[in-house]
């Protein structure tokens, strides 16, 4: 009874993370070309509502997706413009966004609050679903859920097992050397802005139309903070990112569970939960107090626990290039 | 000459304004709306009488005293999002003293405000000690700390400060009166709030540009490492910032909680924070510009709501249209940095071709 209790919880729990592992991987792919997009909050808030209303309208589930990766898409050139073509900080335009998405959602969305619409319908996949305990975790959900999976292996093996990743990482790391060797920086740079954020797009319409369905104001706020923290914890490492995606449902859920187990704990303690979780979580990664604990282990199991953990920035992150 | 070229200049200014009003009109296009009955709905909203006008002055309070701390913040090049969480710890600290105390006006009210200031500054300072010392960064510290303060909020309304009966969404009970902030008249305006908004404004602009204290900030803003090597105490100049901004943050916390509700509801910091930063982009870290633009914003605060009234739109359209200035402000003066520098590249380039063509001549 337990483990099936067990078994139900980590499939919502993977089912649940899918938004933050797409928001997570889109930041970190343009992330790893130098460029910050702040905006994810209001993107994510905006595309969420743009998939709902179009899903509505068209009854269309797929037209509300092109139509979030659209609007994602478009809020990210936004900022690759102001940044790489007119110099401005990629940070005030990132957060102008933020506050824009979210207030332009309020206003566009109030028509379709609380509706019931369309959404992706259930595909559990032949076979696999059969499998026993992984296939109830990962194979009993929908195709947005299966296409998470799979953006999570494509993206580790383009960046880190191909030639264009290999640019890729150098843009974002050392663009003068990039440009040296023939790489158009500031266009390679537009391009992954512009990808990464289409997966935010695809983020929340995986909301509206799959995971939260519906939209109401303020349907997702907050996650796209957790996404750009997750992008950090991760170390910009797409599997990293996904493991703390779904560490991050993982501890979600379990504050949900806690909270049916113990009725006398007030329930706020467990809204604010992700976001004390999120400083203490960066506050792990940054601050050197893991290094200095890990100096007592020994020098194998140091470096796996380095490397799984801990992860550098690209060091032209939020840097513009400028041809000289 | 100078006239001309700062009317031109004023001209080109309001360029991207412009922009954003048309583009904001395509919106309301978009979704059927009449755009001409929207803004005048928003316009009378915030002016139609002197009631209004008090309105519009007091959201002007919140919004000058955040942006005169985050002044300061953004000159140490930092970017204290923490802001709105720094409002709501002021409001927090105030209500638990107004709750809990009983003294003369006199001695109580300057007591909440000090109360405001110290809980925002230690919200601040929370958020600047993990910048500082644990190495987070201070958007993420500070957008943290912002969703823990409104949770926080809402467990003290519906759990230990809930009124007696039955708790609500509305908040604590109200505050006795002789916590409340004095009103002039009928009128929705606090005089106190107000001069103190004012000062604080002023005063940042003479800290940041006529004291040692204020260059060194700026030091620290342009390049940390090379201020720290020039032996200027980064990090308690650093924290010393989020302090200040914290503190001031936390005063219009409890104005909002002594003054405009009387009591503490879920939501008091009501996104002036944030607003307040929109408003510090948008005067370009300039603080006299501050006053202008705290005022328009605040009188599109107050204004839109009418339009749920009487259009059954959004009120959010305000905030959208905020966005959108501020948007194409940034992007225009990105536009003209950008003509500005290629004009120097071509002056230059014509001087150089200039002086070959002299040394070609005289080698003839």
């Amino acid at each position: 009874m337990n483990a099936v209790l067990l078994i139900k919880t980590l499939a919502s729990v993977v089912r649940g993370a899918t938004p933050l592992v797409f928001a997570g991987i889109g930041e970190a792919i343009t992330e790893k070309a130098g460029v910050i997009n702040l905006s994810l909050d209001g993107t994510i808030l905006l595309s969420t509502m743009t998939a709902f209303a179009v899903a509505y309208t068209t009854d269309s589930v797929i037209l509300g997706f092109l139509a979030a990766m659209a609007v994602g898409t478009l809020m990210a050139l936004i900022i690759a413009f102001g940044s790489i073509t007119l110099r401005q900080d990629q940070v005030a335009i990132g957060f102008v966004l933020t506050l824009l998405g979210a207030e332009l959602s309020s206003f566009l969305g109030n028509p379709f609050v609380r509706l019931k619409g369309p959404s992706v319908p259930h595909l559990p996949i032949l076979y696999l679903a059969d499998v026993p305990i992984i296939g109830a975790i990962f194979f009993n959900h929908n195709l947005v859920v299966y296409a998470s999976y799979v953006l999570v292996i494509l993206s580790w093996l383009y960046i880190f097992k191909t030639q264009p990743g290999l640019k890729l990482q150098g843009i974002g790391e050392r663009p003068e050397a990039a440009f040296a060797r023939g790489s158009n920086v500031n266009l390679m740079r537009y391009v992954y802005t512009a990808i990464g954020g289409a997966l935010v797009g695809l983020a929340g319409a995986s909301y509206s139309l799959s995971i939260k369905l519906g939209w109401s104001h303020r349907h997702t706020a907050g996650n796209g903070w957790i996404a750009l923290a997750i992008v950090i914890f991760g170390g910009w490492h797409p599997l990293r990112v996904a493991f703390g995606a779904y560490l991050f449902g993982g501890l979600r859920s379990l504050s949900s569970i806690f909270q049916r187990v113990a009725p006398g704990i007030p329930s706020q303690f467990f809204n604010g939960a992700p976001f004390a979780l999120m400083i203490v979580a960066l506050l792990l990664v940054s601050s050197g107090w893991l290094d200095r604990l890990l100096i007592y282990l020994p020098t194998r199991v140091r470096r796996v626990i380095h490397d799984a953990l801990l992860g550098t920035p690209p060091a032209g992150l939020g840097r513009v290039f400028v041809k000289e | 000459m100078q006239l001309s070229r700062r009317l031109s200049n004023l001209g080109v200014g309001l360029v991207p304004v412009l922009l954003a009003l048309l583009f904001t009109t395509l919106i309301l296009i978009l979704v059927g709306a009449p755009p001409g009955k929207a803004y005048w709905n928003i316009i009378q909203g915030a002016l139609e009488s002197p009631n209004k006008w008090a309105s519009v002055l007091t959201a002007t309070v919140p919004l000058l005293l955040c942006s005169a701390g985050l002044l300061v913040t953004f000159a140490a090049g930092l970017w204290n999002i923490g802001v709105e969480g720094q409002i709501v710890a002021g409001a927090l600290l105030t209500t638990w003293l107004a709750l809990n105390l009983a003294l003369p006006p006199i001695l109580f009210i300057p007591l909440l405000l000090v109360a405001g200031l110290v809980g925002g500054a230690l919200w601040g300072l929370l958020a600047g000690w993990l910048k500082v010392h644990g190495g987070v960064h201070e958007i993420f510290g500070g957008v943290g700390l912002n969703f823990i303060a409104t949770v926080l909020t809402n467990y003290l309304i519906f759990g230990p400060w809930k009124p007696a009966g039955r708790a609500t969404m509305s908040g604590t009970a109200p505050f006795p009166p002789q916590a409340w902030l004095p009103r002039l008249g009928s009128l929705p305006v606090y005089p106190i709030a107000v001069l103190l908004a004012l000062m604080t404004i002023g005063l940042a602009h003479f800290a940041l540009r006529g004291t040692t204290w204020g260059l060194k900030l700026k030091a620290i803003g342009n390049n940390q490492r090379s201020a720290f090597l020039m032996g200027i105490p980064t990090h308690r100049y650093m924290l010393g910032a989020f302090l200040l901004c914290g503190a001031l943050a936390g005063l219009a916390g409890s104005i909002q909680a002594i003054g405009v509700r009387q009591r503490l509801i879920p939501g008091i910091s009501a996104g002036y924070g944030f607003l307040a930063l929109l408003v510090v982009l948008l005067a370009g870290y300039r603080p006299l510009w501050v006053i202008p633009i705290a005022l328009f914003f605040a009188a599109v605060g107050v204004g839109s709501p009418r339009l749920e009234l009487s259009l059954q739109l959004d009120s959010a359209l305000g905030g959208t249209l905020e966005g959108i200035v501020v948007l194409f402000v940034l992007l225009a003066q990105g536009v003209r940095r950008r003509s500005a520098s290629r004009r120097l590249a071509g002056t230059q380039s014509q001087s150089q071709a200039q002086a070959q063509a002299q040394e070609h001549k005289e080698a003839v």
